[in-house]
């Protein structure tokens, strides 16, 4: 559970997911942000407006899934790091998870990486796509990564090299 | 004696804004500031940071430090004093005394006082808690973000606050090691989207967990083992639960408490307010005390966050200036924005601990009621 351990359950991450018929159009954003904090940048970030105008700054944010076309400027934006793009349509039996990456050293494009769960987990082994790291991201580089189909919504976070613990 | 309008005492987030915005009305101000460099807690804080664009979110707290700390030293109407201690204040002549470089005293004389010291951090009491390897959070930041050092390479953080979260994250950024996260309270207490972030680094974070007690390597002396346990439904240790930790260092983050000294010594009310992290000055919504002349902002009138102290900071200032006389005709509207901008920060959940503790502040004669 969230607040006591820091890792949504199936039930808090429900409301989280994009639905099904838009999964199957191609990339979309996934913002894991479950609590009411004062904070508004994602909504900033988004020039296509798919993250809805905040009336309050600690409002959650609520998303048009039509309009998001999956292109992962709002991840860098997010203090939070909380902000995911999913696209389920990339091959008959991969799926690629964008994600927020702030660690050394930063993995290379082709290169094979460890995938891990929301806990930390390893779950499989990915190969990364893309790396963005431009001024734009400003040292919150954005990683794409290839998983497994069935692990879109499971993988969250990547380990280049060794394992450290 | 050295004369100057405004003084500045602290030049964190607060302090920055309560100086530019003062300048920007007119007068002239002195930063006094015992570090080095200009920013306070902002120097450390490499994470990007919440808030809105005014409160410069999704920028680095460093890069806010950074941004602020230049606008002050290219602006000609304030000046800096670093290295530069205010050791006391003598209410009878107004004269704030101040240490220099550890060497020479210096007397200054202002007409308005802005206090924006911050808060320390505090402590906890357990077995061996003074073995070397045993650091409050902000010293293993200030090692790690502002020297370069590493504590160590097994780590027990104690507190699951922001700071606490934020550390850990900063530490497995340096490749130290986090084995875990603990505290006393039921929930985790900061932010859950920063838990989150560490969670996924396999962290773990056990809550109702409290350190019991610390040990010693026998031939170094130095720390090697921690003893933490589990806590029930009414905070009471659970003998049988105990788990040791293989840790060179404890981390300890259980809270900030403002730095109130100077209020103390220049006579101003002060109140006990748990939800601000101790005692706090009694003030109105100008930011000033019971005092007149004197104004408190940023963590040292309740701890809170860069954002808030930015706004009170910059509230602080704007009031000052005003009652110098100094008002080029826009003082109404910008005080009355950035007393919006407060509230709109406040006003929901995790805003709710402040509210609590600032309406405390009414109640013992403060005509607070923003
Ligand atoms: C790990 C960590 C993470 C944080 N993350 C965030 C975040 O993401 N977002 C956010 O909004 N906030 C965050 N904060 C909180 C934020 O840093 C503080 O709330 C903010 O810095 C308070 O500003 P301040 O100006 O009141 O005090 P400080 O920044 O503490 O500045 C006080 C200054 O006063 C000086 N001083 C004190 N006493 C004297 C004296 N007698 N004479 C001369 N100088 C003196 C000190 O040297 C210091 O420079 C974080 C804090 C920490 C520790
Ligand atoms: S992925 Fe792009 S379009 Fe979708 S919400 Fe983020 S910024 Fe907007
Ligand atoms: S920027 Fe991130 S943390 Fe802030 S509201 Fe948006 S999703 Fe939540």
């Amino acid at each position: 559970m969230l607040k006591t351990c820091g890792i949504p359950t199936e039930e808090e991450l429900a409301s989280r997911i994009p639905p099904k018929d838009r999964r199957k159009k191609g990339p979309v954003v996934m913002i894991e942000c479950f609590q009411k904090i004062p904070c508004n940048p994602c909504f900033t970030a988004c020039k296509r407006g798919a993250i809805q105008k905040f009336e309050d700054i600690n409002d959650l944010p609520s998303i048009d899934f039509d309009k998001c076309n999956g292109c992962g400027l709002c991840i860098s934006k997010c203090p939070g790091l909380a902000i995911f793009v999913i696209d389920e349509t990339y091959s008959e039996d991969e799926a690629t998870v964008s994600l927020p990456f702030e660690f050394l050293p930063l993995p290379r494009e082709g290169e094979e990486v460890d995938l891990l769960d929301r806990s930390g987990k390893k779950v499989g082994r990915g190969r990364v796509l893309k790396v963005r790291n431009g001024k734009y991201e400003d040292r919150t580089p954005v990683i794409t990564v290839t998983v497994p189909k069935g692990l879109s919504m499971v993988v969250r976070n990547i380990r280049v090299g060794g394992d450290l613990r | 004696m050295k004369d100057t309008e405004i003084a500045v005492i602290g030049g964190g987030p607060a302090g920055l804004m309560a100086a530019l915005a003062a300048a920007e009305m007119g007068a002239r101000v002195t930063i006094i500031d015992r570090n080095s460099r200009l920013g306070g807690q902002l120097v450390k804080q490499t994470h990007k940071f919440f808030g809105s664009e005014k409160e410069y979110a999704s920028v680095r707290g460093i890069d806010i430090g950074r941004l602020l700390s230049d606008e002050v030293l290219k602006n000609p109407r304030i000046e800096t004093m670093l290295d530069s201690t205010v050791i006391g204040y003598y209410p009878d002549d107004g004269v704030l005394g101040v240490e220099f470089e550890g060497k020479t005293f210096v007397k200054i004389k202002p007409k308005k006082v802005v206090v924006a010291t911050g808060a320390s951090e505090k402590f906890l009491p357990f077995e061996n808690n003074d073995l070397p390897g045993i650091y409050g959070a902000g010293a293993v930041q200030t090692l790690m973000n502002e020297h370069g050092v590493v504590p160590g390479e097994n780590v027990l953080m104690v507190g699951a606050g922001n700071i606490g979260l934020i550390v850990s994250y900063q530490l497995m950024q340096a490749k130290v090691n986090v084995k875990a996260i603990i505290d006393a309270a039921p929930c985790i207490g900061g932010y859950w989207v920063h838990a989150s972030k560490v969670a996924r680094l396999g962290v773990p974070i056990m809550t109702s967990y409290t350190i019991k007690a610390a040990y010693p390597n026998e031939a170094t002396g130095t720390l090697e083992r921690a003893v933490i346990w589990q806590l029930d439904d009414r905070w009471q240790p659970i003998p049988g639960t105990e788990k040791v930790l293989k840790v060179d260092v404890i981390c300890i983050s259980v809270g900030l408490s403002p730095l109130t000294e100077i209020l103390w010594q220049a006579g101003c009310e002060m109140k006990y307010v748990p939800q601000l992290g101790g005692h706090v000055a009694v003030r109105n919504e100008n930011m000033e005390t019971t005092v007149p002349g004197i104004y408190v902002a940023g963590d040292v009138a309740g701890v809170e966050e860069a954002s808030s102290a930015m706004i009170e900071g910059r509230l602080a200032g704007l009031n000052a200036a005003k009652s110098l006389g100094y008002d080029d005709g826009t003082y109404s509207e910008k005080r009355l924005e950035a007393i919006k901008r407060l509230q709109n920060l406040r006003s929901g959940p995790v805003g709710e601990k402040i509210r609590q503790g600032l309406a405390q502040l009414v109640s013992s004669g403060g005509d607070y009621n923003a």
